[in-house]
């Protein structure tokens, strides 16, 4: 990930939505990591019950007297753990199986890529319920491992595309004929050229799994109280909609605007570093 | 072009039998009982336990089932829910789907009107404000939950404002001697809000498209050509331009067929509107095998179903994909 990366930085920051992606983000991180230390602990009540916004509580306070601004910091931090790990495992998984799909080709092709095809016939939040359903509650590390095991479809076609493209080249030939093994032609030649595509998927990746990750929070599936996560407090907020309606606000602010950035990002590489979307217009 | 045809459709007939396959590995290898869920506390005799597991075939090995399962497919038979008491999933299916096409068509109508038109101003005014301004919009919309956005709509125009209902389809208090267009009226009110909720929170995947796609046709030869004989801009863009760039955001259609069955499972949920998103929320939730065997196959065969007509789509309107062949 480390050449593209450096090499796409400067057109990346020289691009209007890419630095403001950048810097919202960088914000967006740096709150949730030192704004907890500063706020009372998440789960403090307080006798000020959905209490509004004001000097005392930035965000107000929720309906057991908890610091609303505390619980949405800490929920930052739980959405962009979930989100960051889940993605790392997902991009791990769809390298694996597009460097091994098409370096080996032939039947093992195949058969997994008509398993990937039958994999994205099915819509995500389907599966994420179907798994996460039946147990009711999930620890966190099942959530991350659900996400991240659910996420790989796409970029396992995306990186044997590009396998499929270098793997005829002369260098990859010429490192064969030197007597290559095939993991050195593949960890060493044929993934680094993958990592541009890679990183754009994995930038993108990032935003659709917060708004996923919210989604089963909402639907009492996610990330289980009492830790806060975004989702979560927007499905605590609901039945105090009409008398405290910022409960529900900030949290979803805080999605759209770290989800916005992210997906700035993800466009401003992807224009950088040239590589064709991934199926970016399916729908949710 | 008949060989192509036929590949491709055997292909998709493929990709089916592994999503069918895939959904019924994953259902048995989570945890979960369908008849724990249907018992609930009850205490259960063994021979009722045993009679339970005869009448939904539970006890079977997973391969017998499966094959039972795939004939009844051929059949038209998806086999009865455990939850709604043995009811056929296909008549489940079939009540709730019209719900589900009135949501998703809508969405789908104003995509490909209003996303389209915008799309295209984006791309004639390529960098200036109007550009900018849509695409920071789209691009929020397309960042925002929407089960949030679906909320916060409701609590604004329906409780805050009284303008519009919050859920449902209906008014359930309409007199049953209501005119057809009260009927009507009533009806579409209760669109507007689930309506504008997805579809905000999807357009930009078609503004984006048409935005593209018109900025690629418009750098092309013949659009220069049409300036240089002096054409009005509105001339090119409407007469020459905008046509050649209606083929890939058409294709893009395909795509969107599931959304027509689902709508999607969060909107449903928030605007309690009776589709099929909401029925598979509940069949997962209750572990209803079949019920969700039901729902799963019927998205993805129109996943499967979108990307063959996306393809022979394009077949059939692009002249040089045949001329290849």
């Amino acid at each position: 990930m480390i050449d593209p990366l450096r090499e796409a930085w400067a057109p990346v920051w020289r691009t209007r939505g890419g630095r403001t992606g950048i810097l919202i983000l960088a914000a967006i991180t740096l709150v949730s990591i030192v704004a907890p230390w500063f706020l009372p602990a998440y789960w403090v009540q307080e006798f000020a019950t959905n209490a509004a916004p004001g000097a005392g509580h930035l965000m107000g306070t929720d309906n057991l007297g908890r610091d609303l601004m505390a619980r949405v910091t800490w929920g930052g931090r739980v959405s962009l753990t979930v989100a960051g790990l889940s993605v790392a495992l997902a991009m791990t998984l769809g390298a694996l199986v597009g460097l091994t799909a098409g370096y080996l080709g032939g039947w093992v092709d195949a058969l997994l890529m008509r398993l990937v095809d039958g994999a994205m016939a099915i819509p995500r939040l389907f599966v994420l319920l179907l798994v996460v359903a039946a147990t009711g509650k999930v620890p966190l590390a099942v959530l991350i491992l659900v996400l991240g095991t659910t996420g790989w479809f796409g970029v396992s076609r995306l990186v044997r595309g590009e396998v499929l493209r270098v793997r005829e080249e002369e260098f990859v030939h010429a490192a064969e004929a030197l007597g290559a093994g095939r993991g050195r032609v593949i960890f060493r030649h044929l993934l680094p050229n993958s990592m541009g595509p890679l990183l754009v998927a994995a930038t993108l990746a990032v935003g659709d799994v917060i708004l996923l990750e919210a989604g089963l929070s909402f639907l009492g599936y996610g990330v289980q109280p009492p830790a806060p996560s975004w989702g979560g407090l927007i499905l605590d907020a609901r039945p105090f909609l009409t008398n405290a309606p910022w409960l529900s606000l900030f949290p979803g602010l805080a999605i759209v605007i770290t989800v916005l950035s992210v997906n700035l990002v993800g466009e401003a590489l992807r224009e950088a570093l040239d590589t064709r979307s991934l199926a970016a217009d399916t729908p949710r | 072009m008949f060989r192509w045809l036929a590949g491709r459709v055997v292909q998709a007939l493929l990709t089916l039998v592994a999503t069918v396959i895939i959904i019924f590995v994953l259902m048995r290898l989570t945890p979960g009982d369908p008849l724990g869920e249907l018992t609930g506390d009850r205490i259960m005799t063994p021979e009722q336990v045993h009679h339970l597991q005869q009448l939904y075939h539970t006890n079977q090995p997973i391969l017998t089932q499966l094959l039972a399962f795939t004939k009844g497919i051929l059949q038209g038979d998806l086999g009865g829910s455990i939850h709604y008491g043995g009811r056929p999933v296909t008549q489940l299916l079939r009540e709730r789907l019209p719900a589900s096409l009135r949501l998703g068509g809508s969405v789908l109508l104003l995509n490909f009107t209003l996303g389209l038109w915008l799309g295209m101003r984006q791309a004639v005014r390529q960098g200036r404000r109007l550009d900018r301004w849509l695409t920071t919009l789209s691009l929020t919309g397309y960042a925002m939950p929407s089960f949030w956005l679906g909320s916060l709509l409701a609590w604004w125009f329906g409780v805050r404002w009284h303008i519009l209902p919050v859920g449902g389809m209906h008014d359930p208090l309409l007199p049953e001697d209501a005119t057809l267009l009260a009927a009507w009226i009533d009806g579409l009110r209760h669109l507007v809000l689930p309506t504008l909720t997805l579809s905000f929170v999807t357009i930009a995947a078609t503004m984006r498209h048409q935005r593209s796609a018109l900025l690629q046709v418009l750098q092309l030869d013949f659009v220069r050509a049409a300036r240089t004989r002096g054409l009005t801009e509105r001339r090119v863009v409407w007469r020459h331009a905008w046509r050649n760039a209606l083929l890939p955001v058409l294709t893009l259609f395909g795509l969107w067929l599931p959304i027509l069955a689902t709508g999607s499972v969060l909107v449903e949920y928030v605007f309690a509107w009776p589709g099929v998103g909401q029925l598979a929320a509940e069949a997962i939730g209750g572990r209803d095998y079949p019920l969700i065997m039901g729902t799963a196959l019927l998205v993805s065969t129109l996943v499967v179903l979108g990307g063959l007509l996306t393809d022979i789509a394009y077949l059939l309107l692009d002249p040089r994909i045949r001329l290849q062949e």
